[in-house]
């Protein structure tokens, strides 16, 4: 059955490559620089590299944007989101893998009542402006740069054209595998959760571990991509935009990649991390941004002229739509989904004001008498518990936070035979050993596991979220993903 | 990688021979030129088969380089740009060839107050052609080709007067009319050297305004 639902997330692959991917080596193409299947082969190989090797980096934050948390739902929302995409490369468009999953997480947590992590949405939703920009800054500074490079070092044009078509190639292999690091999270980052955590031995001589498996499935799919169905967009990025030459086609490709890769790097965060520098979010970007970005970026420096605006147009609509599209589209068949087939696309996520939470919150400073109102009640979804909240206490949209945080309802239950079926890498000794200590406990929220686990070992504790701490509460985190998801019982389970 | 910037070399170098050719067949036309008006028949013959025979290797090379750059779609860009400028400095060359073949043939009667008229005629022919071909040089390598392209066509217009000049002179001369037709058509022929290297200049100008990255 799961290999049923994952087919959809190879579909939206398969789209991305089409699509996204085709925009790594759509100037090289479109200038006849890089034979459409030279490119397509280089660009196969490094996404499924990239994918595999550095692909977790942005899984993170997809992951909070919505937890789509059911496979019915994961299959819908790929779905939708590879189908918006398809339309959009049918039209010879060069949109966003990226911005097609927003849309559709956004259709989903519509569809389900869920709650919308707007700091997320709002990184996310940013990066869609600065990413085009940085791609354009980059691209006019390499453009210019390479302009005096070549005018005060004059190269026979024959070897300026093997320099650049080596350029091209080499730019290329990096932007794609800065995509696939960047954007597999795009197509598998809502299965990650469903899949075990085990590594798979191969032949004993290296091993992977289930996400990276999962990560060479997906990136397989968008080779395939790029390999049959992305020559039309390479020709609407190299050519119908703007007229490129060859040593622009690789000022292009280079400003991309490198913003791909800007966006993706775990390496360079705490690079940036430990030498005191502001760091990058690692967000799914698009590769269509960066490289209209770095297209206009040249054509502007150029003076502006022979940008066919109409193109432009037609490209910033399709930006705009996608989401749109995706969104509905995900809403649509999400209710089909349900109300049709019977199927489950949503794991219910309660809310219960017990007496536990009541503590809880009023230990963080949050009293309030018309809380005390709801005790005991319970709401069946997110949107029903903020209504509640809203309209019945006195509570402000920062307290309102901290309410739902706490009063989320799970069932978990520390089984130890799936204690022992943990991948050693992931956890530390101290780490397992608190799991251990809590053998057979039961826990109604996420916050009481994780608060009890903090106790056990301060290998657990999450700390104040700044500079320092950033790393190490990524790490805890998304160790704790995997506790919830492991330990995580239905209800009728619990009593055991 | 090393097999593409082997084959640049070869193609580059190839590019180069041609050059030599077209700038080798400006030098030899105009000695050939003057040993036929001082009477030096033998020698004349010797330039004018030397100038055939560059003409047939210069002939081979541009298939070859026109084989190449298509083959390997190499500067997809430039490429018909390139092959545009050998095709047509190649009518400089035929010009010169087919000039000389009929001086060989048509043993025009020149007086002798006129050969140094016909020597400073075939002499700017022969500048511009230098010019032009330091001009393709140049293209090559992004470099000052207006410099030659204005060059080329300062030539040319010298060439221009002094045929204006001779055909007035020989049309002034007491003579039978076929005799001065005879004498006016070489005029035209060898002024045709220069011509066409003005017009491979103008060529070369476009590209290198469409050549800047």
């Amino acid at each position: 059955m799961i290999l049923f639902f994952l087919s959809s997330a190879l579909f939206l692959g398969w789209s991305l490559g089409a699509n996204d991917a085709a925009n790594v080596f759509g100037t090289a193409v479109a200038t006849r620089m890089v034979r459409f299947r030279t490119a397509a082969i280089f660009c196969g190989i490094f996404v499924v590299l990239g994918a595999v090797i550095s692909g977790a980096g942005t899984t993170e934050t997809l992951g909070q944007l919505g937890a789509v948390n059911a496979l019915g739902g994961s299959f819908m929302v790929a779905l939708a989101a590879a189908l918006a995409v398809l339309w959009m490369t049918k039209a010879g468009l060069p949109v966003s893998v990226s911005q097609a999953i927003v849309g559709a997480i956004l259709g989903w947590n519509v569809f389900t009542g869920s709650q919308t992590d707007l700091d997320s949405l709002i990184k996310i939703v940013s990066t869609w402006v600065v990413c085009p920009l940085l791609a354009a800054i980059f691209a006019a500074v390499f453009y210019l740069a390479a302009r005096r490079i070549i005018t005060r070092w004059p190269v026979h044009l024959l070897e300026l054209d093997a320099m650049t078509r080596t350029g091209l190639i080499v730019a290329g292999a990096f932007g794609a595998y800065a995509l696939g690091a960047n954007n597999i999270a795009n197509v598998m980052g809502v299965f990650v959760p469903a899949f075990a955590v085990r590594s798979i031995d191969i032949a004993g001589l290296f091993t992977v571990d289930s996400v990276q498996l999962l990560f060479l499935v997906g990136g397989l799919a968008i080779a395939i991509g790029v390999l049959s169905y992305s020559r039309r967009v390479m020709m609407t990025v190299g050519k119908g935009l703007f007229r490129l030459t060859p040593v622009t086609a690789l000022v292009v490709v280079m400003a991309e990649a490198i913003v791909l890769f800007l966006f993706s790097s775990q390496s360079l965060e705490s690079w940036l991390l430990t030498h005191g520098l502001p760091t990058i979010p690692l967000v799914p970007v698009s590769s269509s941004q960066a490289v209209i970005g770095a297209v206009i970026g040249i054509a502007v420096v150029k003076g502006g002229r022979g940008v066919r605006y109409s193109v432009l147009g037609k490209v910033v609509g399709g930006w705009a739509a996608t989401p749109a599209i995706a969104a509905v589209l995900a809403f649509l068949g999400l209710f089909f989904l349900q109300n049709v087939f019977g199927l489950n696309v949503a794991r219910p996520m309660p809310f219960r004001l017990s007496e536990a939470v009541l503590e809880r919150v009023s230990a963080e400073g949050l009293a309030s008498l018309s809380l005390e109102e709801l005790k005991g009640k319970s709401f069946e979804n997110a949107r029903a518990f903020r209504v509640a909240l809203v309209d019945g206490t006195d509570l402000d949209g920062a307290d309102i936070s901290l309410a739902m945080e706490f009063a989320l309802s799970d069932s978990f239950v520390i089984v130890p035979e799936l204690i022992d079926e943990f991948d050693p890498s992931l956890l530390t000794v101290g780490q397992t050993d608190a799991l251990r200590s809590l053998e057979w406990r039961g826990f109604s929220h996420e916050w009481q596991l994780r608060e009890r686990l903090a106790d056990e070992t301060a290998e657990w504790a999450l700390l104040p979220d700044d500079r320092e701490n950033h790393q190490h509460n990524k790490a805890v985190r998304y160790r704790l993903r995997h506790v919830y998801d492991t330990f995580r019982v239905e209800p009728a389970e619990h009593g055991r | 990688m090393t097999r593409i910037f082997a084959k640049t070399k070869l193609l580059e170098s190839q590019i180069d021979e041609y050059l030599n050719d077209t700038s080798q067949v400006g030098l030899l036309f105009l000695e050939a030129i003057k040993d036929y008006l001082e009477g030096r028949l033998e020698e004349f013959e010797s330039r004018r088969q030397q100038v055939g025979e560059l003409e047939n290797h210069a002939d081979e090379l541009r298939r070859d380089i026109k084989r190449q750059l298509y083959a390997e779609t190499l500067i997809p860009e430039s490429r018909g740009d390139v092959l545009g400028i050998l095709e047509n400095t190649d009518e400089v060359i035929n010009a010169a060839k087919v000039t000389l073949t009929q001086v060989s043939a048509e043993h025009p009667d020149i007086p002798d107050e006129l050969d140094a008229d016909f020597i400073e005629l075939t002499d700017y022919g022969n500048r511009a052609v230098q010019e032009l071909v330091m001009g393709i040089r140049a293209f090559f390598r992004t470099a000052g080709v207006t410099d030659f392209v204005h060059k080329v066509s300062f030539w040319e217009k010298e060439a221009d007067t002094v045929a204006e000049r001779l055909r007035r002179r020989i049309f002034a001369m007491d003579e039978e009319l076929a005799c001065k037709i005879h004498r006016g058509s070489f005029v035209r022929h060898i002024d045709t050297v220069a011509d066409q290297a003005e017009d491979v200049s103008e060529r070369l100008s476009i590209s290198a305004i469409k050549r800047s990255i």
